[in-house]
This record gives structure tokens, C-alpha cells and sequence, in this order.
């Protein structure tokens, strides 16, 4: 069957690991890897027979046979990176916190309009992992406030979190509250250095104006099975309970263990929703709907 | 002889014992009795720092930036601070603590993960504060770690680095030889944040200071989370006693705690800080203090023995900021029964 030709820019952990979910897809292959330095990331993929670069954007601009780009570098260079994209008609993946387009979050929003859009941006791992449960109340029980503590490993918190950690915050809440539909959220994370390394774990505090708990559970129970579908290791420590009007539910996600560790669920389930989306516009593609 | 700086954290570490619920009118009385006993700085806002309030930790009375106005309003020559731990409040809130009169404030991190604190020690910095790096859970780390957060601290720009005991776990003789050892080693003023979990936080306040510290913690009466704070008024008592300088009079701190804070605690219907079984297991375990309460309230909605979910806890090697861990441990312990 024929894939569509994808670019991963930005070989870090992130990228690798992404490599290794697309070598699974039936629609997708990667097909150069954009790198601004020798690395790892960069001999990973040569030993996997993909071209790379380590001249950046520029050398990307040449290919005329790409069809989607994963950036996983930077906001700053995003921000470089988007327009030439769009220029050349690359449908691009943003795992950055530039946010240039608009959020997407699969199991939540990912329709046929919002493919359209050139370039979608993959909020943050909290946002993967929280935005979906906060919808799912939010439709049985109307959603007033949303409030989400995500802790996550030290260990699978790269210098890139830790010195935009308001980003992270910031770009969660705003997720919440557009994807999401809660009226107002607050978010917060917290790193455990805990040795092992804990697993990435959610706690999704929500505050409804309709406290019927079964339609809750209901609806979070088949939002569970939604995500599980792209993200194997999203599971319950604490399926929905509620006191008052207040409904509290904990998540737990466990990574593919593709390139990054088993604990890092958080960095997984970033990149299992992107390749999620990756599929659905190349599936539309090879089917004739788009282009 | 070198002079103890004092900053008294009632508004702020002792909102714990409150529940957050301290009214504007409180605060502005306690801060005003703080000042006039000569207290260099005054610590206030939610327990768990700038936009602490929320669900997991507990809503206020009032937000911070309500308390920052109304005690900003009455201070002269105090300095008012802010605690801001990253990942709870962010740079945009302390941008407008600080337009309403914060002066200071204390950036706190657990004491493994000062880079999360970059930005904001920076922009602090920038923003013209006075800027304090705060090592939380210091018991959990060796001298050496600890070190080395305090290095990368001081390199973000901080006035003054704290060595952090935020579970009230730490001994006289750890204090001393940590201190001594980043003493050696940082060329900043160190602080010393103690809890009284183990009945300790005068005598290891007292041992910070001779092993090099200059700054110190207290509160009124002690109050603050778990068994509460180094009490102020006898901090104050015991560095008169060792002759060593501070700016606050004693009597008029003795009577700030008994006559303005005690009054106004007792009219909540609160207590007064004590130590009891649960603030000894904290200690004991090395549990974040302000998991205390929040572990008495699942202990009812649950029906399972504090004690038992602290120490549950303590294994799970939760860190400052987890109250959320406490609800499904106590989940399960009802569910093991």
C-alpha cells in the first residue's frame, strides 16, 4: 500500500521516538529526518536507511515529495519553521509550544474541518492526557471550572520543560478551556524524582453543574476506551468519584517504551496522539478526499 | 556579630492552619503587630504560594493578590513577601503581585529540581525584587545535591539561597553540617525554613544560624503546617539568650502572637499549633507538612487512619505539591479494608 512521505524536524528524544511509532504505521513513512546537528537522533535514522540533514529547514525546502512534517524542535524555531511549511503545502504536526495553529487533541476534536487546517498544534502531554477526560464531563455534566495536577519522572522532564514550565501550565489551561469546554481551569504539574521513576500521572478535579455521576462515569468510561485505542498504557488509578458537585478522577499513562522508557507516558502519549492525526489526513489523502 | 534576618511566615506557611481562610482585616492586623515588633520580612498569601488556591490545596478566603493589596496598604518598613512555587503560579502573577506591592519573593522548588526555577528567579530578578531560591524537602537530599541546586540557583541571579525542611524532619547536628558545607562553598547568604514536626525547629534554627545562616523563619505561636513553624517569639528569645543581633523586640513579638494572632485563631474555632500524632508521623516519615490536614479530611471521607495514609505516603516518596496523591491513597487503603 502506499504511505505518505513524512519529515520528522528536530531529532531529539521526542523525534526518535516518533520514528519508531511511524515505522509502525500502514500509511505513513518517514523519509528524511531534519536535524542542525550530528546526534543520536540523526545515526538512529541513517541506521534505519532515512535520509537525514543537518542543515535544518532549508534542506527540507528542497524535497518537493513530502507530504507531513512532525516539528519537535522549539518554539522559537517553529516559529521560522511554520510559514515555510505552509508555503510549501507540508501538513505539519507542531509538538512545540509556539502554537501557531489550531490545537488538536484526537479522541476530542479531530474532524475533517479541522484537517484542513495546515498546521495543528498538539498542546502539551498534560493537555493529551487531561483534555479528553475534562470533555468527557464536560458533556454529560457541564463543566464550570476544570482543574488538573499532572506529575510526571524528573527523569522525563527535559531542560526544554523545565525552563517553560509556565508554558506548559498556560498552554494547558487555554487547551482546557477551548478543547475542553470548562468555563475556567487551572493547571499544575509537579516533578517527582523519585527512583524508579514514577509513571506520568493526572488528576482531573472538575466542578459540574449537572452532578449526575453515572452519565459521568458513562461518558468518561467511553472516552477511556476512545484514547486507549492510540495510547495503550492510558488507564484509571481512580475511576470518577464526586463529593458535592465536585467529580475527581486520576489518570495513569504508561509509554510504549518505543524509544523513551515505559515511564515516560507523559512524552508517549504526545507523540501517539500526533501520530493519530498524522493518520487521519493521510488516510483522507490516499483516499482521494483531500487534494 | 553577624545579624539574624527574620522572616516571620504566619500570613503565609500558617494559612495552612487556617485553611486559607485569614480575612483582609486579619492579615492587615497581624502584619501591622509583625512590623511593629521589628520583623524584617513578612511572608503572606496562600499556604502553597501564589495562586495556591484552587481545589487540591484548598480555596482562600481571598486571592493572593486581595491580601497583597490590603497588607501592602499598612506596611512601611517591613518588606512584603510572596512565595511562588513554579509549576503553581507563574511569572504573569507575579508580575502583578509585585505591581501591588510584593517586595520579595521566595521561588521554591523541590530541593532536586532548582532549573524549573530559571525563569522565574530571572524575571524576578529583572522585575527589581529581592529574590530568595527555596530548597523544599531539603531532608531528602545529601549535602552534595543540595549543593548543587543552591549553585544553579545563585547562578539565576537569587539574593539568598534556603535550605528548606519542609517536612520538620531534619536533625541539630544535619542542619549544622549541611549548612556548614554550603556555607563553604556559596558566596550568597544561606536561609534555614524549619518545621516542628520533631519538636526540633528552635534548636535546628538555632543551629543553622551558628553553622552560617543568616536568615531565618518563623511564625507567631508557630503557626504553619504540620506541628507548625519555628515559633517567632521564642527564635527571638533564644538568639537574645546567644546574643545574637536581630532587628525585633521581644516583648512586642511575644505580645503580637498572644495578644492579636491567638485571639483571632481561637475566633475561628481553629487550634492553636501543637504537636499530635499526625504531625509526629510526618516528622517521622518525612512527609510534606501541608499534607496534614488535607490527610485528616480523606481519613473521614474514607474512613482509614491518617497515620496510615501518611505513611503510605512517605513510601510512595511523594514530593511538595502532591495533595492530589493523598485521595487515591486513601482511596485504596478504604478499598484494602
Amino acid at each position: 500500500m502506499k504511505k505518505l512521505k513524512a519529515a520528522i524536524i528536530g531529532p531529539g528524544n521526542i523525534g526518535t521516538d516518533l520514528l519508531k511509532k511511524i515505522e509502525r504505521s500502514p500509511y505513513l513513512e518517514v523519509d528524511y529526518v531534519v536535524g542542525i546537528q550530528d546526534s543520536e537522533g540523526i545515526q538512529i535514522a541513517k541506521e534505519h536507511g532515512i535520509e537525514t540533514t543537518t542543515n535544518g529547514i532549508q534542506d527540507l525546502m528542497k524535497r518537493e515529495d513530502i507530504q507531513i512534517a512532525f516539528d519537535s524542535t522549539g518554539a522559537k524555531p517553529h516559529l521560522t519553521h511554520a510559514p515555510l511549511l505552509i508555503e510549501r503545502g507540508i501538513f505539519t504536526l507542531d509538538l512545540t509550544p509556539a502554537a501557531v495553529g489550531p490545537y488538536v487533541v484526537p479522541s476530542v476534536n479531530l474532524n475533517d474541518d479541522l484537517l484542513k487546517e495546515m498546521n495543528l498544534n498538539m498542546v502539551t502531554c498534560g493537555g493529551q492526557a487531561t483534555v479528553p477526560i475534562v470533555a468527557a464531563i464536560n458533556e454529560a455534566a457541564d463543566v464550570e471550572y476544570a482543574e488538573v495536577i499532572s506529575s510526571i519522572s524528573s527523569k522525563s522532564a527535559g531542560p526544554g520543560t523545565r525552563k517553560n514550565i509556565d508554558e506548559f501550565t498556560e498552554t494547558t489551561k487555554h487547551a482546557l478551556e477551548k478543547v475542553g469546554g470548562a468555563d475556567q481551569a487551572k493547571v499544575m504539574i509537579v516533578l517527582n524524582p523519585a527512583e524508579p521513576p514514577i509513571y506520568m500521572r493526572n488528576t482531573i478535579y472538575a466542578k459540574v453543574k449537572q452532578p449526575d455521576l453515572a452519565k459521568i462515569k458513562k461518558s468518561v468510561d467511553e472516552m477511556l476506551e476512545r484514547i486507549k485505542k492510540y495510547v495503550p498504557g492510558y488507564t484509571y488509578l481512580l475511576s470518577p468519584i464526586m463529593k458535592d458537585d465536585i467529580v475527581t478522577v486520576m489518570i495513569q499513562v504508561e509509554g510504549l517504551g518505543d524509544f523513551l522508557p515505559k515511564y515516560a507516558g507523559n512524552l508517549d502519549i504526545i507523540n501517539c496522539a500526533a501520530v493519530e492525526v498524522a493518520e487521519a489526513y493521510a488516510k483522507k489523502v490516499l483516499g482521494g478526499d483531500l487534494k | 556579630m553577624r545579624k539574624a534576618i527574620i522572616t516571620d511566615t504566619t500570613l503565609r506557611d500558617g494559612s495552612h492552619s487556617v485553611s486559607h481562610q485569614f480575612t483582609l482585616e486579619e492579615m492587615k492586623a497581624i502584619a501591622l503587630a509583625l512590623e511593629e515588633a521589628g520583623v524584617d520580612i513578612i511572608e503572606l498569601g496562600h499556604g502553597d504560594g501564589l495562586t495556591g488556591s484552587s481545589i487540591n490545596y484548598g480555596f482562600g478566603l481571598h486571592d493572593d493578590f486581595a491580601y497583597i493589596e490590603a497588607v501592602a496598604s499598612v506596611l512601611t518598613k517591613s518588606k512584603l513577601a510572596v512565595l511562588l512555587i513554579p509549576g503553581i503560579g507563574t511569572i504573569e502573577h507575579l508580575k502583578k503581585a509585585k505591581a501591588l506591592g510584593a517586595q520579595v519573593v521566595r521561588v521554591a522548588t523541590h530541593v532536586t529540581e532548582a532549573d524549573v526555577s530559571e525563569q522565574h528567579i530571572k524575571a524576578a530578578k529583572s522585575m527589581g525584587m529581592f529574590t530568595v531560591g527555596f530548597l523544599m524537602m531539603a531532608h531528602m537530599a545529601s549535602k552534595e545535591v543540595i549543593l548543587e541546586e543552591a549553585i544553579k540557583m545563585t547562578s539565576y541571579g537569587a539574593d539568598v539561597v534556603y535550605m528548606t525542611d519542609s517536612s520538620g524532619a531534619m536533625l541539630p547536628d544535619e542542619v549544622y553540617e549541611n549548612i556548614v558545607y554550603l556555607k563553604e562553598h556559596l558566596d550568597i547568604p544561606i536561609g534555614h525554613h524549619s518545621h516542628n514536626n520533631l519538636g526540633l525547629a528552635v534548636a535546628n534554627s538555632l543551629s543553622a544560624y551558628k553553622a552560617g545562616a543568616d536568615y531565618l523563619d518563623g511564625s507567631l505561636i508557630g503557626l504553619g503546617a504540620g506541628a507548625g513553624n519555628c515559633p517567632t517569639e521564642i527564635l527571638v528569645g533564644v538568639l537574645e539568650k546567644s546574643e545574637i543581633d536581630n532587628n525585633v523586640d521581644l516583648y512586642k513579638v511575644i505580645d503580637a502572637g498572644d495578644k492579636v494572632l491567638a485571639p483571632i485563631i481561637l475566633n475561628k474555632g481553629k487550634e492553636l499549633p501543637r504537636f499530635n500524632s499526625d504531625s509526629l508521623m510526618i516528622g517521622y516519615a518525612g512527609v510534606y507538612s501541608s499534607f496534614m490536614l488535607h490527610a485528616k479530611k480523606a481519613s473521614e471521607r474514607f474512613g482509614v487512619d491518617t497515620r496510615d495514609i501518611l505513611v503510605e505516603l512517605g513510601k510512595k516518596k511523594a514530593v511538595g505539591g502532591q495533595e492530589d496523591w493523598i485521595i487515591e491513597v486513601a482511596h485504596n487503603l478504604s478499598k484494602e479494608k
